[in-house]
């Protein structure tokens, strides 16, 4: 048991370790920007006083080592400085989104992880069969289109319907912008955000449906199986009772990094939709050069995501049987 | 000749098709001039016609052609992430070799580097760069491409690793080749069915990734001719329910779809694993 602890405590230690370099990264990368941080605001044509005024207003007449413990002592104590655009607190801006963006995760992943699991060990039940590869040339066809794609086709479907020439077909079963505010009730908010909810799960399906499916066949071909088989088990026997423990890890793995990817993926998808999240914050402030939110919401995006993969590893170590049961 | 001919024929019916539609795209990429009926930024009829004999697939937000643009971003879009892929794989690549070959601290180095930056998400990273850097074309490739080599240097040293422990190259090492010589000679030539296989992944990924950041505003940006931004420009004939905004995303869709049939096949018969006999 406790080479599971310092195990885990190694990984601990590694993933702080990785948010203080990413948050060098992120903060740093900044002074790489072609000339001063002012001036790229201001313009060209600012006046040297305004210009040192503004620098002074920034604190940039300190050195960048100063201004990043600044920055970071801001990062725990909740104050990730003002927005250049809207001369809000940026925590106040990331705060309201970051509750939306993980409203529409969590929702995506409710619905994936079971269907992925269903889908991929079906598909390793009925190997080779015209269900196993519809289902892996409809994932690989999924997988491969732009998440755009797939959420404008879903909109056309369920949402504004097709123009045939003379009236509308289809459509008209969800709404095609996920507008909610705070006044929004759940089930509402429910309804509202089930397209982009099922935009994504048709992109993380896929892979997670196709890792199930990889691992439990791996696993089919290793001797204790055969045992089983020749035993003369049942095969949903064999899969579900003597199998699907051991592809658990890999799985637990596969989903944990998926929902990394959800996190990430999520960007696309609230342009798309229109919704208040953290991605079309973040979207927005690029193409407004809003640095301290650019900042921000990099920091936030960065630290869930290596959250979750770190997860991802701690799960895979706590559902090895060879580690939780050492000789 | 006929030996190729009869690998070709070989390939099952999801790869024949894959090949016919890269060979399609990369004809159109190279003949557009010839076959587009206007020019890329020509502007020819008002904003948002619809479809008919004279504009196949109406016109765009400012009168374009959309048919003409469409055939355009074919080269434009599959260009750019082409030589992205390209850059990607050399620096990758070479990096990666070079880690295999050297071991030591050039490999810890450079192993911790990329474990750093694939601690980010790529796409979040993107963003911050292009904030920094500004949005050119330039920058872009250089941006994805630094990004993606890192995929590429862990396949390549990965790779390289189970090469450099053989004996030809041991035999090489000590009749006194230098490191470039010990690449190019005997180690590229042993690690490229796997990496031709990466190079078709690493194209699809770039391929949309770029379309998602033009499609975000942030990429390829008009007037050039590109699929991901000519999605985002059109966004709003969808409201009408007219396809024809779609038809860019479902040329991207259909390239990356064609490509991974491709390398599903070479993958399949590169690693020896065979069903059919």
């Amino acid at each position: 048991m406790n080479a599971i602890l310092t195990m885990i405590a190694q990984r601990l230690a590694l993933g702080v370790l990785t948010l203080f370099i990413v948050s060098l990264i992120i903060f740093f990368s900044v002074s790489l920007m072609p000339g001063d941080y002012a001036e790229a605001i201001l313009g060209q044509a600012a006046l040297p006083d305004t210009v040192r005024a503004f620098r002074e207003q920034l604190g940039l007449d300190q050195p960048a080592y100063v201004r990043y413990f600044q920055w970071l002592g801001g990062v725990f104590t909740g104050d990730l400085g003002t927005s250049f655009s809207s001369e809000r607190a940026v925590t106040e801006l990331i705060g309201a989104r970051f509750g939306n963006t993980m409203f529409l995760a969590a929702y995506a992943a409710l619905i994936a992880v079971p269907l992925a699991l269903v889908l991929g060990v079906l598909a390793a039940l009925y190997r080779n069969s015209f269900y196993d590869r519809t289902v892996n040339v409809v994932t690989l066809t999924t997988i491969s289109s732009p998440e755009f794609f797939l959420a404008y086709v879903l909109i056309m479907f369920f949402s504004v319907g097709l123009w045939n020439g003379s009236e509308m077909i289809m459509g008209g079963f969800f709404p095609p912008i996920a507008n909610v505010s705070d006044d929004v009730g759940f089930w509402e908010r429910v309804y509202r955000t089930t397209l982009p909810a099922v935009t994504m799960t048709l992109v993380i399906v896929a892979h997670m449906m196709r890792m199930t499916r990889a691992s439990i066949i791996n696993l089919l071909a290793s001797p204790y199986i055969e045992m089983a088989n020749l035993k003369g088990l049942t095969k949903s026997r064999i899969v579900f009772k003597h199998a699907l423990p051991n592809a658990l890890a890999p799985i637990i793995n596969v989903i944990a990094v998926n929902m990394a990817y959800l996190i990430v993926g999520v960007v696309l998808i609230e342009v798309v939709f229109v919704y208040p999240g953290l991605g079309g914050l973040l979207v927005d402030s690029v193409s407004k050069r809003d640095i301290p939110v650019v900042q921000g919401s990099c920091l936030v995006f960065a630290a869930v995501y290596i959250l979750l993969n770190l997860t991802a590893d701690v799960l895979s170590i706590i559902s090895n049987p060879r580690l939780l049961h050492p000789r | 000749m006929t030996r190729f001919l009869k690998f070709m024929q070989s390939a099952p019916w999801s790869a024949r098709f894959g090949m016919f539609v890269i060979a399609v795209y990369v004809f159109v990429a190279f003949f557009v001039p010839v076959l587009a009926p206007f020019g890329e930024t020509e502007l020819v009829g008002s904003s948002y016609q619809g479809w008919d004999s004279t504009y196949w697939l109406g016109t765009d937000s400012l009168g374009r052609d959309m048919f003409t643009r469409i055939l355009y971003g074919a080269r434009n879009t599959i260009g750019i992430a082409f030589v992205t892929t390209c850059l990607a794989f050399l620096l990758g690549g070479l990096l990666g070799f070079m880690s295999a070959t050297l071991g030591g601290w050039v490999d810890q180095l450079l192993g911790r580097f990329v474990d750093v930056i694939m601690a980010i998400p790529s796409l979040i990273f993107a963003l911050l760069l292009l904030t920094i850097f500004g949005t050119s074309v330039p920058v872009l490739i250089i941006i994805i491409a630094v990004l993606d080599s890192t995929r590429v240097y862990r396949l390549a040293r990965a790779v390289g690793m189970n090469i450099t422990v053989m004996e030809y190259v041991e035999a090489a090492k000590l009749r006194g080749e230098g490191l470039w010589w010990i690449i190019r000679r005997e180690i590229l030539p042993n690690a490229m069915p796997p990496m031709v296989a990466e190079f078709g992944l690493r194209f699809c990924f770039v391929f949309l990734f770029i379309s998602a950041l033009s499609f975000l505003g942030l990429g390829i940006k008009p007037p050039i001719a590109d699929w991901g931004s000519m999605v985002k420009e059109n966004a709003a004939l969808i409201s009408y329910g007219d396809i024809t905004p779609l038809l860019p995303a479902g040329a991207i869709a259909l390239l990356t779809v064609a490509v991974n049939f491709v390398v599903d096949w070479f993958l399949h018969k590169t690693s020896g694993l065979r069903d059919e006999h």
